[in-house]
This record gives structure tokens, sequence and C-alpha cells, in this order.
């Protein structure tokens, strides 16, 4: 069985429309907002401060510490999601924070730990997508070395087709498309380092076989800088002024530098 | 930001001669925003900013059995979450004494004012009720968690519409135009003493620097419903009186904006 039309009219290789703010919290070091489609994540970053519990210290460098948390009215079906930490969600802040410490240089500060909360109030699939591509925008906007900011994006495979970016719907296409079997569905979620290509978080759910996977997770890679071209964007709204439209009445006719 | 004796000391000194540090008036709210109906997962939904303090909250409504000793009465539970995200002070885990005191002046607030018609929310009488889930979390914490999430816990529940139910099922996709029964607005005023001074909506810094706090809940009439005292000081009856005085003339705007919404 086929799956030939997106439930919600995309095309296959089409990311949900995306909005990204920095600085959104003031009292965090760093924070951002980050949206794919109906799912939408906040971030807001600590530190470096110093590591409690002290045995958690690491001498020779900081330590990242996320917390991913889905609050209660954000579930895509229907129920309430119980506060508090689950299994589930300290997997998904354990996978976060590896995605992120590949990019991240604490070397600077022993001792010390930069806490990154994930807080969703809305979610339609791909939250630990949107978590992260929100963490990445807040731990640069708190200034925290980085050699490049993780862009994150969950491509799937169903009715032998690769889509990127699931919503809600897609991730159970079997209960919405006729003939479609649960094997047939697969759900990938990818980190990647824009800059090289590397990938900093992969995992899945279905079953596919490996040429689809490697297709798939190229798909993710084009996918992952179009999200890190909305990452880019919201920090330059923050930290890049703008140049102003008057032309300086200068003989020469020299433009105000934005710097 | 923990403050330290000296600015306490300062702090108290503005307050005795009228100034704030951002320059309101001791019986000045901060600039109030308030929206709703944005989170399509939740039945209703809220955020409200007052100056930089940012809470939102959702509604989520489900089918439940009622509790025994009131077969013919829906349920209600506010709870909050003061998220680590909102401010450096709080942290992960279970709920330290600050959020549960937070969640439960505002849950009793709404509940002691008797502004839910529980009856309504009956379906049948000893086995199913609807059950009124209202989750506050505080996105940016500037001061003043208490009166910003009651707001918005009000505003979330005035939003909600119910799902449908059919056939023993809720289906959450096909939403009515049922509002949740409420009668009254309660609304909840913090009032907070440092030395001579009173001052509403307090900023967090200001709160740090608090002898004593009262937050008063009231409904329609002024009539209060619900009263919390908080911090190390004492408050003379005469204190008292002034600071409900303050909080239900406070009520009365604030019961103004949030019927606008």
């Amino acid at each position: 069985m086929d799956y030939n039309k997106r439930l919600d009219g995309r095309d296959f290789d089409e990311l949900r429309p995306m909005e990204a703010k920095a600085g959104v919290i003031k009292k965090a070091d760093g924070s951002a907002y980050f949206r794919m489609g109906k799912t939408i994540a906040y971030a807001a970053v600590y530190g470096p401060r110093e590591m409690f519990p002290k045995f958690m210290q690491d001498p020779k460098k900081g330590v990242l510490r996320c917390n991913y948390n889905m609050l209660p009215f954000s579930g895509a079906g229907g129920d309430r999601v119980k506060p508090g930490p689950s299994r589930r969600s300290k997997e998904i802040s354990a996978v976060t924070e590896k995605a992120l410490s590949a990019v991240v240089d604490l070397s600077d500060s022993p001792n010390a730990v930069v806490d990154v909360y994930i807080e969703l109030p809305q979610t339609d699939a791909g939250s630990r997508c949107c978590g992260i591509n929100a963490a990445a925008i807040a731990l640069a906007d708190a200034g925290i070395p980085m050699r490049d900011i993780v862009a994150a994006v969950a491509v799937g495979h169903a009715g032998n087709k690769i889509i990127v970016d699931l919503d809600y719907e897609e991730e159970h296409l079997p209960d919405y498309l006729e003939g479609l079997d649960e094997k047939d569905v697969a759900d990938i979620p990818v980190a990647v380092i824009p800059s090289t290509g590397e990938i900093s978080l992969l995992q899945m759910d279905g079953i596919v076989d490996k040429a689809v996977l490697f297709k798939a997770l190229h798909k993710a890679r084009e996918a992952a800088m179009k999200v890190s071209e909305v990452q880019r964007n919201a920090l330059r709204e923050k930290f890049v002024a703008h140049v102003s439209d008057d032309i300086d009445n200068n003989e020469n006719g020299f433009e105000e530098n934005q710097y | 930001m923990m403050i330290d004796q000296e600015a306490k000391r300062h702090l108290r000194e503005s307050l005795a001669k009228g100034v704030r540090y951002d320059g309101r008036k001791k019986d000045e709210f901060r600039n109030i925003e308030i929206r709703t109906g944005f989170i399509v997962t939740a039945e209703g939904s809220a955020q409200v900013k007052c100056g930089e303090t940012e809470v939102i909250a959702g509604v989520k409504m489900s089918v439940e059995k009622p509790y025994s000793d009131t077969p013919d009465s829906g349920i209600l539970m506010v709870g909050a979450e003061l998220l680590p995200l909102s401010n450096p002070k709080y942290e992960g885990g279970p709920p330290g004494a600050d959020a549960i005191e937070v969640a439960r002046v505002i849950d009793r607030g709404i509940r002691e004012s008797k502004s839910l018609d529980n009856q309504r929310l009956c379906i049948t009488a000893g086995e199913k009720v609807w059950t009124i889930n209202v989750d506050i979390s505080p996105l940016n914490d500037d001061g003043n968690l208490i009166d910003v999430g009651s707001m918005a816990a009000v505003a979330a529940i005035l939003n909600a519409r119910f799902p449908s139910y059919e056939n023993g099922k809720v289906d959450f996709k096909k939403v009515t135009n049922e509002p949740i029964p409420m009668m009254r607005i309660p609304i909840a005023i913090t009032v907070i003493r440092i030395g001579d001074a009173f001052i509403v909506d307090p900023t967090e810094l200001e709160e740090q620097a608090l002898d004593a706090r009262l937050t008063v809940t009231t409904i329609d009439d002024d009539r209060l419903c619900s009263i919390q005292k908080g911090g190390a000081g004492t408050l003379s009856i005469e204190e008292i009186e002034k600071m409900v005085d303050l909080a239900v003339h406070k009520s009365r705007e604030i019961r103004k904006l949030i019927k606008q919404e």
C-alpha cells in the first residue's frame, strides 16, 4: 500500500512551517522558542554554574545537563500528560544531551554545569527535535562555546515513501490510512551538525531496510539545513543591529555600518 | 538573583520614601497582557504577561468516576509546576514547598469561590462526571506568581470548551460550544509588607525583601473567599485590614481585564 499524498497536503520533503526566536526568557542566561507546525518548544539555559550534586562534578571540564518535559496539556493524543518526569522523558533528556554535547566545549568550566531546560506547551510529534532546535539556539544565546548549532528533524518511512518532519497523524498512519500495516511505518529523529553533516542524534522506531535508512538520512541532512537557516535567523534577529534605511548624509553616500 | 543585606536595606529605604525601582506606585500593577485559546492540544488555554513575569495555563478535561462522598459532583483540580526554566532558583524534581503553596493557594482561591457549578458537570451520578484539570506553568518568573498564575488559570477556564462525549467516549477532536459553567470570577491579589510599605504586584527582588505577604481572593461582589498569609514577619489586624482593602480595590481592575478576554 503506497502513501501517495500526505495527510496535510505537504510535499514529501517539505517541513512544517517553522518559527524561532532567541532571548524569550529574561531570567535565563540564554533562551529560545522554536515551532515546527503545531509542536512548540521553549528552551532555557542556566550556566555555567556550580554543579550540584557535587559527586556529578567533572574536574576536567563542565557538564551539560538537559531536561525535557511536556506540559500536562500538551499531548497530541487528547489525554492529559501526568506532570513530572517519566521514563520516556528521561530517555529523551539523555539523547538530547548527547546530541548537544557533541558540539559544546566546556573545557574552560571545570566542575560547572550548563543546565538546559526544554518545556513543550503543545506537541504534534517531532517534540524531541523541536526541543533540540530550541536548545541549540538557547545555548548560542547564552554564549556557551560551541562548534556549531545543532539542527534536528524527524524523517520517516511510510507506504514506500520517505517523508520529512512527520506530524502526529503520520506517526500513527495506520490509524488514518486503510491497508497500511504498523510495520510499514518508521519514525527516525535525526540531529545534524550543519557545518560537517555529522549526526549527533539518531533513533528509529519501525522496520526499514538499510537502503531506505540511508536514503532517509540524506533527506534528514537536507531538511536539517532548512532548520539551521531558521535557527541562524533567530540569532541574527537578536544580535545583529539593523542597518538603517536612511543613507547617511555624507558626500560619499557612505552607509551607516551595521556594526 | 539572591538579595543580600545591603540590597535589602536599600530597597526598604526606597520603599519607605515611596519609590519603587521600576517607578511604579505602591498600588500599581505592571503592564498586563492576556491571550487565550492558543494551545490546540488543550481544551482551554491562557497566557498572562505581567511585566516580565509570564505564565501559561492549560485546561484538560476527562470523564472519571466521582468522589464517593460527592457522587453527583464534577471534579476540579488546579496544579502548578514551578519550572526550572523560569527561574534559576527552581530545581527539577518533585515540587518543593513554594511550588506546592502556589498551586494550593490558587486552587483554593478558585475552589472556595464556589464559582464552578459542580452539579452541571455530572453525567451519571455515582459513575461518570467531568474532571477539569487546570495546569499552570511559569515561563519567566519575575515575581507575583500567585496572582499571575491565578489570572492565567481563570482565563484558561473561561476560554475552555467541552469536547464532545458520545457513546461513553470523549472525542477531543469534536469541540462543542459549551463553556465550563463558572458563575463567578475569583481574583487573587497578593499584597506584601516591606517595613511600613504595602505594595502590590511585587517583582522577584521585592518579594525577596518582604516581611510578610497576604494573598486575598475575592469574588465579584467584593466578598472574600480565601486568604493566605506568607513570609516570616507578622501582620497586625490594622495592617491586614489595609491590605485586604487594597486587594479588593485592585481585584476589580483585574477582573475587568479577565472579562475582556
